[in-house]
């Protein structure tokens, strides 16, 4: 190191960095905190999709962590820049994964986020809107059924396609990457009770989610059944909420700790041994509640499992039937790399009699879904998707198999306009079926379906 | 807008050309962040012809400028210390051609180091050069700083893998140097230009070797009681003969990091030092070497030997060596990688020389290094907000220099000179020395105007040169 060099740096403005006490900007403590464990190295910075799709290192992990430090000490202003980049991020968390220093980048992000909110510098009728729908529609059950109701009539009608051309195409796009909404009978709340088939192995909650239910009431369904089959009592209380998770990625963490407080008591007073998620997003948010609120999302952090990862633990013991399909299993990113989950849902699958595992290119890599993300930031989700339908499409599947909402939606979407022939199903998806292509199922048990 | 960033958005457009002050800021330093300086802009190009016009404009707006590759870098290489504009090649990162036959492959600079073996594997083939940072490096960084890795012991470093150069000359000009069969005709400018560290011009594509995969690998895992019995079983392999493709050392305050990061390999973390032995050719020929090391080791005190199951654990053992230096981040806020090579022979007592001088500065050391061709890599953790911490840091690095030049080693393996070493470039130089090289710079840039302020001292420092540096001739040749 050459003292020359060190006085041609750019740190003119910045408070004393030789003091050994550094003036942090009030609120970014937290985030200034995990910022010291990077050491520039660098290698993350090709897991992360944005850097791999502009080749910017202020649109890379480490540059975003350099950035946000330098906003915490005061040598970098909190400006546009850091909103933009802070936002453009998808929150995957495969740089975590990537780190050898075991830096915490997605708690840094929503940190981030989080001062951004505070500070009210993001505006526009899209913010406007994303945090109306976050804050009083995603976790209120009735509006957000209400919600879907009305989405459902309007598909129904063909009302989208007919005000399509209207829309501005952000909602256009939104609107194209909707499912139909299922019939109310298939988003009919979870019974609160389920009781467990065959010899009692323990008693698990279920957390039902809230799109989850409303778009994907089936998986719901048949998450139940998979683990009913196989000796697990399922309660899903009926007074559980939204986990928080798309609060704590928009920076709504006040929100966000709110509600997993209200699911840690809830799920409390259910007396479950664990609770299941078959969401990857809402699972990985309960596990890491503890960063919003210390002494209950502890609790959370420990009880909770993704339904996979507890099926493989505890092991199937209800019998398999042939399901002979060519299936890739596509790794969530919050499964993956928020819970750290790989292996599972795969060992899971390879279980399935006929099932034929089929590798493809960077199974660990986003979708583009990230939440709210593929609408916020369509043509970078879109750049993204394409990297996994192009992926996808040289292994050729029958089915694409992945564990959370918004990929599940993304996939299909993606897929279909690619004209993928692949479905796209969750893993307990194939396990309900091979249950259910079972030859005998064992006498004396009744069937819960 | 100043003149300068008008006419670069003329050449690449807005999108491809960053000059907002906080944009800029991410690109204050490479991974050696104790040296920072802010470029005026950063610009993408996407082909020669776009890296000749950038240039030009430099010129006509007597702007420096900067290549930059992935900004992995441990001598801040990529940091534009006169403020000028940084080439970022990250675009400029197709594989152009590869020629299985020919056993080469023609890639622009930034293409990712491990994605190119990725690209060819399905020939049989992969590219040699293995830096620690290959998962993130790119071509272009690793030629401008002629990078090695664990495997340079038995592969050699990028110079011995780069057959030919497509670069851009200071003056805009775009030139071929070397040839497709590896051949030059003439003088050996490809050698000239590789590890020049972004001085001589800018890289826009290189011919570079492929080499077979080896029809066999064992990776073996020895546990030894401390850094210098590791070191002792080295000297042993190499002396009986063997050519292992790796021989590395990680030693026990390295292990701990790296084993409580994703990098976890079941290193055994109450060992004093591993070491990491791979040895690859025909397969019949493996198992006698095998024996072999397994001897030499148990001799040095070895507790252990593991042998790598199969192909997942011996990616495990790379991973945990490769993620060593961002495990570091671990211990503290701040890293310095050192860089040096000592003869092989003297590895034990400089090795017990350095953890001396750590002490005394009260410092943390961690040693992790290609120990067979004597490479060390002591990192030394630190918080950079302490100023008296910092001094320690910086007065044990120039002694660890000092020590490892006395004993006829050098200052750099690997990383390069870059800012960080610059100014003890006297310490193995004399001015003659180094006259010779700045004559050979301005060769190419008569100006100066190319990463200005990097590998060579400035002329103040010159002329305080150490009158007791052996000069070039008497740098031992290994």
């Amino acid at each position: 190191m050459s003292a020359g060099v060190e006085d041609a740096g750019s740190r003119g403005a910045a408070p004393d960095e030789d003091a050994p006490e550094v003036w942090i900007r009030p609120g970014w403590e937290d985030v200034y905190r995990r910022s010291l464990d990077c050491v520039h190295c660098g290698l993350c910075l090709q897991s992360c999709p944005t850097y791999v799709e502009t080749g910017r290192e202020i649109s890379s992990p480490r540059g975003r962590i350099y950035l946000m430090r330098g906003v915490a000490e005061g040598r970098a202003p909190l400006a546009d820049t850091l909103v933009d980049e802070a936002f453009l991020c998808l929150g995957c968390r495969a740089c975590e994964t990537a780190c050898p220093s075991g830096v915490r980048y997605g708690a840094m992000v929503e940190g981030a986020r989080r001062e951004i909110e505070r500070a009210g510098m993001r505006a526009g009728l899209a913010h406007r809107l994303e945090r109306f729908a976050l804050r009083s529609v995603v976790p209120r059950r009735g509006r957000l059924r209400l919600t879907f109701d009305g989405l459902a009539v309007a598909q129904k009608l063909r009302l989208i396609e007919l005000v399509a051309p209207l829309l501005p195409r952000r909602l256009r796009e939104a609107a194209e990457l909707l499912p139909p909404v299922p019939p109310r009978g298939e988003r009919r709340r979870l019974p609160g009770r389920v009781p467990a088939e065959g010899p009692v192995r323990g008693r698990v909650g279920l957390l039902s989610g809230c799109v989850m239910q409303e778009l994907f009431g089936r998986i719901n369904a048949a998450t139940v059944r998979v683990l009913a089959r196989n000796g697990f009592e399922v309660i899903v209380p009926p007074a559980q909420g939204c986990c928080g998770a798309l609060q704590a990625h928009a920076g709504e963490a006040d929100l966000a700790a709110d509600l997993a407080r209200h699911n840690a008591r809830v799920f409390a007073d259910a007396g479950v041994d664990m609770i299941l998620s078959n969401s990857a997003g809402c699972g990985a948010a309960m596990r890491d509640a503890r960063d919003w609120i210390s002494e209950e999302g502890a609790l959370l952090a420990e009880r909770t499992r993704d339904v996979c990862e507890w099926l493989d633990a505890e092991g199937l013991v209800a019998p398999l039937g042939a399901v002979p399909l060519r299936v890739c299993y596509d790794d969530p990113c919050h499964l993956v790399h928020g819970q750290r989950v790989e292996a599972a849902p795969r060992r899971l699958l390879a279980r399935i009699p006929g099932l034929e595992l089929v590798a493809h290119q960077d199974p660990g890599a986003c979708c583009g879904a990230a939440g709210t993300y593929n609408l916020t930031h369509p043509s970078m989700s879109q750049a993204v998707l394409a990297r996994k339908i192009a992926a996808l499409s040289e292994a050729d599947p029958d089915v694409v198999s992945t564990g959370n909402p918004g990929c599940l939606m993304q996939l299909r979407a993606g897929g279909s306009r690619a004209g993928l022939r692949a479905e796209v199903l969750h893993p307990v998806e194939l396990l309900d079926r091979a249950h259910a292509a079972a030859p005998a199922p064992r006498p004396g048990n009744a069937t819960y379906s | 807008m100043s003149d300068l960033i008008g006419a670069l958005h003329g050449i690449v457009g807005a999108e491809r050309c960053l000059s907002r002050a906080e944009e800029l800021f991410v690109y204050e330093c490479d991974a050696l962040t104790l040296d920072r300086a802010t470029p005026a802009a950063v610009v993408f190009p996407h082909s020669a012809g776009e890296v000749q016009e950038i240039v030009r404009a430099c010129r006509a707006h007597d702007s420096s400028f900067v290549p930059r590759g992935a900004g992995t870098g441990l001598s801040g290489g990529a940091t534009a210390l006169e403020g000028g504009v940084v080439i970022e090649c990250s675009r400029m990162n197709r594989i152009r051609e590869v020629d299985a036959p020919n056993r080469f492959a023609v890639v622009e600079p930034g293409v990712v180091n491990s994605d190119l073996s990725k690209a060819v594997a399905r020939h049989g083939l992969f590219y040699a050069p293995d830096p620690s940072s290959q998962l993130a490096c790119t071509i272009g960084g690793n030629v401008a700083e002629n990078s090695g890795g664990p495997h340079t012991l038995k592969y050699g470093t990028t110079t011995n893998h780069v057959r030919a150069l497509e670069v851009v000359l200071p003056d805009g000009e775009l030139v071929r140097l070397g040839s497709a069969t590896g051949v030059p005709a003439g003088y050996d400018l490809v050698g000239a230009f590789v590890g020049s560290e972004g001085t001589l011009g800018v890289v826009t594509a290189a011919w570079v070797n492929l080499e077979e995969l080896p029809d066999g690998v064992e990776t073996l895992l020895a546990i030894f009681p401390d850094v210098v019995s590791a070191c002792r079983a080295v000297g042993g392999i190499i002396d009986a003969g063997l050519v292992p493709a790796a021989l590395e050392i990680v030693d026990r305050r390295t292990i701990e990091a790296v084993e409580a990061s994703v990098y976890a390999a079941g290193l055994p973390t109450d060992a004093g030092a591993v070491l990491i032995i791979e040895l690859d050719g025909l397969r019949v020929s493996l198992p006698r070497q095998v024996e072999r090391v397994r001897e030499i080791a148990a001799g040095e005190a070895a507790s252990g030997i593991e042998v790598a199951r199969d192909d997942a654990e011996r990616q495990r053992f790379w991973r945990a060596r490769k993620g060593a230096f961002g495990a570091m981040g671990r211990l503290a806020p701040d890293l310095y990688v050192h860089d040096a090579v000592v003869p092989r022979t003297v590895l034990p007592e400089v090795l017990t020389a350095i953890c001396e001088i750590a002490d005394r500065h009260r410092i943390k050391l961690s040693n992790v290094f290609h120990a067979g061709d004597g490479n060390l890599h002591p990192n030394i953790s630190f918080d950079r907000r302490d100023a008296d911490e910092r001094r320690r840091v910086e007065a044990a690095g120039a002694e660890i220099l000092e020590l490892c030049v006395k004993v006829g080693g050098v200052i750099t393996g690997e990383h390069g000179i870059g800012t960080e070493k610059r100014d003890f470039m006297p310490l193995l130089f004399g001015p003659d020395d180094l006259d010779a090289m700045r004559r050979l710079r301005l060769a190419f840039d008569p100006e100066g105007v190319c990463n200005p302020g990097k590998v060579l001292p400035t002329p103040r420092f010159c002329a305080e040169a150490n009158p007791h540096a052996r000069g070039y001739d008497a740098v031992p040749i290994e």
